[in-house]
C-alpha cells in the first residue's frame, strides 16, 4: 500500500483552493463556507485517525462506548440543525438521535455479532466505521424525512385540520404526509443502491482497493455496507416520521404546529 | 336533539363565555373581523387549546375523545379544504340517502365523481357543507356559510340548512356579517364588541 505524506495531501488541497479563487471570482459567496469545510473535515478525519489509533492499542470497551456516544450526539445535533423547523425544546434534539440510536446502533452490534461475528463484537477496528457509515446514511434519511413532514405540515394545515373536523384521527389525517415523507427519506439509498458499482463506484469499496485488498472482498464488504445502511435508513426514517408525527398532535388530536420552532432565515 | 352549552370558554383576549344554545335553535354571531368568532368556532370544535368546558345535552366535551367530538359537533370553516382528487373522496361511502340533498343543490351524485380542482369557490363551500351534514352531526358551528355564493344558492342554503335544524333538532351557532340574514333566521344574535359578547335585538 502507498502512503501518502502531507505533501500529498496539500496538492489535492490545492485544487480546493482554486475553486475557492473561482467562487470569489464568480460572486458565488461559497469561498467562505467551502474552505471551513474543507479544514473541519481534514482536522476531524486527522484527529479520527489518531484517535482510533490509541484505541486499537487500548481495546477499552469504555473509551468506544465514549467515542460512539459522542458520533452519535453530533449526527443528533446535525440531524436538527438540518430542520427548517425543528421540534421546540428536547424533542428537537431527542427525535433524530433516538431513531438513530435505535437504527444504526441495533444495525451495527448485529452485523457485528451475526454478520462479520468479530471476538469480541466491540473491536474498534470493525465497529468504528461500521457505526460512522451508518450513522452517516441514517441521518440523511432521518433529516430529509423528518424536514419534509414539518414543512408539509405547516404547509397542509387546512387539509389536516378539514380532515380532523370530519372526525378523522390524527393518525388518518397525518397518513398521506406520513407515506410521503417516508419515501423522500428512503429515496436516496434507493437511488445509490440502483447505481452501486456502474455509475459511482462506492467511497468504501474504493478506499479498500486502493489500500491493496483484494476487489471482491471489497466488493462483498461493500455489498454488505449497503444492504444495513438500507435496513438502518429504512427502521431509522420510520422511527423518526412515527415519533415526529405523533409529536405534532396533542392528547385532544390537535395539530400543534406550534410545537416546531419559526423557520430560519 | 341536544343543546350546546359554553361554559366558562376563553379565547385570546374575550371574556370567558357562557352561553347555552338550545336543542333546535339558531344563535347568530357577529362582530368586526379579527374579533374572535372564528377563533371562538375553532376552540368550541376543539381545534386549539383553550380553558372552558362545553357540554352537548349533558355530555362534557372533556369525557369524549376529540374525533367523535368533531364527528357530532361540526364546524363549517369560512374557507374549504381539500385533501384528495375527487369529490367523492371526501364523502363517506354510502351517500345515497344524501341523493335529495346533491338535487336540492342543483347537483346529481354525478357530482362526486367531479375534480376538486374544477369547482368554483361558491360550488366548494356548498360541497363542503354537504361533506358535514353527512355524518349527521348533532350541532353544527358555521362560520359564514353563505359569504361566497349568490342570492339564489345563499337562500337554498339557508333552507337546506333550515330543514337539517328542524328535522334533527340540532343546536346552531352561526357566523354572519349580513344583518338582515342575522334577523331573518335567528331565535338569538350576539355580536362581540370589546371581548364581551353582546345580545343584539332582533326585529324581523
Amino acid at each position: 500500500m502507498i502512503t501518502l505524506s502531507a505533501g500529498d495531501l496539500s496538492l489535492a488541497a490545492v485544487l480546493v483552493l482554486l475553486v475557492a479563487l473561482l467562487s470569489l471570482q464568480l460572486h458565488l459567496g461559497l469561498e467562505r463556507r467551502l474552505l471551513i469545510a474543507a479544514g473541519r473535515s481534514v482536522l476531524q478525519l486527522m484527529l479520527l485517525g489518531l484517535v482510533l489509533k490509541t484505541l486499537f492499542a487500548t481495546q477499552a470497551l469504555w473509551l468506544i462506548l465514549l467515542l460512539a456516544l459522542i458520533m452519535l450526539a453530533v449526527a443528533g445535533w446535525e440531524v436538527m440543525a438540518r430542520q427548517q423547523r425543528p421540534y421546540r425544546g428536547f424533542w428537537g434534539y431527542g427525535i433524530g438521535a433516538l431513531s438513530m440510536f435505535i437504527s444504526s446502533f441495533s444495525i451495527t452490534v448485529l452485523a457485528l455479532t451475526l454478520i462479520i461475528r468479530v471476538e469480541p463484537w466491540y473491536q474498534p477496528q470493525y465497529l468504528i466505521p461500521l457505526l460512522g457509515m451508518l450513522l452517516g446514511n441514517t441521518m440523511n434519511g432521518i433529516a430529509i424525512a423528518l424536514d419534509q413532514l414539518t414543512r408539509q405540515a405547516v404547509a397542509s394545515r387546512a387539509q389536516i385540520e378539514a380532515q380532523l373536523l370530519l372526525g378523522a384521527h390524527w393518525d388518518q389525517a397525518i397518513a398521506g404526509l406520513r407515506r410521503e415523507s417516508l419515501r423522500a427519506g428512503l429515496i436516496p439509498i434507493i437511488n445509490a443502491m440502483s447505481t452501486a458499482g456502474i455509475v459511482s463506484l462506492p467511497g468504501m469499496m474504493t478506499g479498500q482497493i486502493l489500500a491493496g485488498g483484494p476487489p471482491l472482498e471489497a466488493a462483498k464488504y461493500q455489498i454488505m455496507i449497503l444492504l444495513l445502511i438500507s435496513a438502518g435508513t429504512g427502521f431509522g426514517s420510520i422511527a423518526a416520521v412515527w415519533i415526529g408525527s405523533r409529536r405534532l398532535f396533542d392528547d385532544r388530536e390537535r395539530l400543534r404546529l406550534d410545537r416546531l420552532r419559526s423557520p430560519r432565515i | 336533539m341536544a343543546s350546546l352549552r359554553l361554559q366558562g370558554v376563553r379565547v385570546l383576549q374575550l371574556a370567558p363565555i357562557e352561553l347555552e344554545i338550545a336543542a333546535g335553535s339558531l344563535v347568530m354571531l357577529s362582530g368586526a373581523s379579527g374579533a374572535g368568532k372564528s377563533l371562538l368556532l375553532r376552540a368550541l370544535a376543539d381545534l386549539d387549546p383553550h380553558s372552558g368546558e362545553v357540554y352537548l345535552g349533558t355530555e362534557p366535551r372533556s369525557r369524549m375523545p376529540a374525533s367523535s367530538w368533531r364527528r357530532r359537533v361540526a364546524l363549517l370553516p369560512a374557507e374549504s379544504s381539500w385533501w384528495a382528487e375527487t369529490v367523492g373522496d371526501h364523502f363517506p361511502q354510502n351517500c345515497h340517502e344524501l341523493t335529495p340533498w346533491f338535487e336540492r343543490l342543483g347537483w346529481s351524485l354525478t357530482v362526486l365523481q367531479w375534480a376538486v380542482a374544477r369547482l368554483s369557490t361558491g360550488e366548494r363551500q356548498r360541497l363542503a357543507l354537504l361533506r358535514a351534514l353527512a355524518l349527521q352531526p348533532e350541532a353544527l358551528l358555521l362560520d359564514e356559510p353563505t359569504a361566497h355564493l349568490d342570492a339564489a344558492n345563499g337562500s337554498q342554503v339557508e333552507a337546506l340548512i333550515a330543514d337539517y335544524r328542524q328535522r334533527h333538532q340540532t343546536a346552531v351557532l352561526w357566523v354572519s356579517h349580513d344583518a338582515k340574514q342575522r334577523h331573518r333566521l335567528g331565535d338569538q344574535s350576539f355580536c362581540i364588541s370589546q371581548g364581551q359578547l353582546i345580545p343584539e335585538f332582533i326585529h324581523r
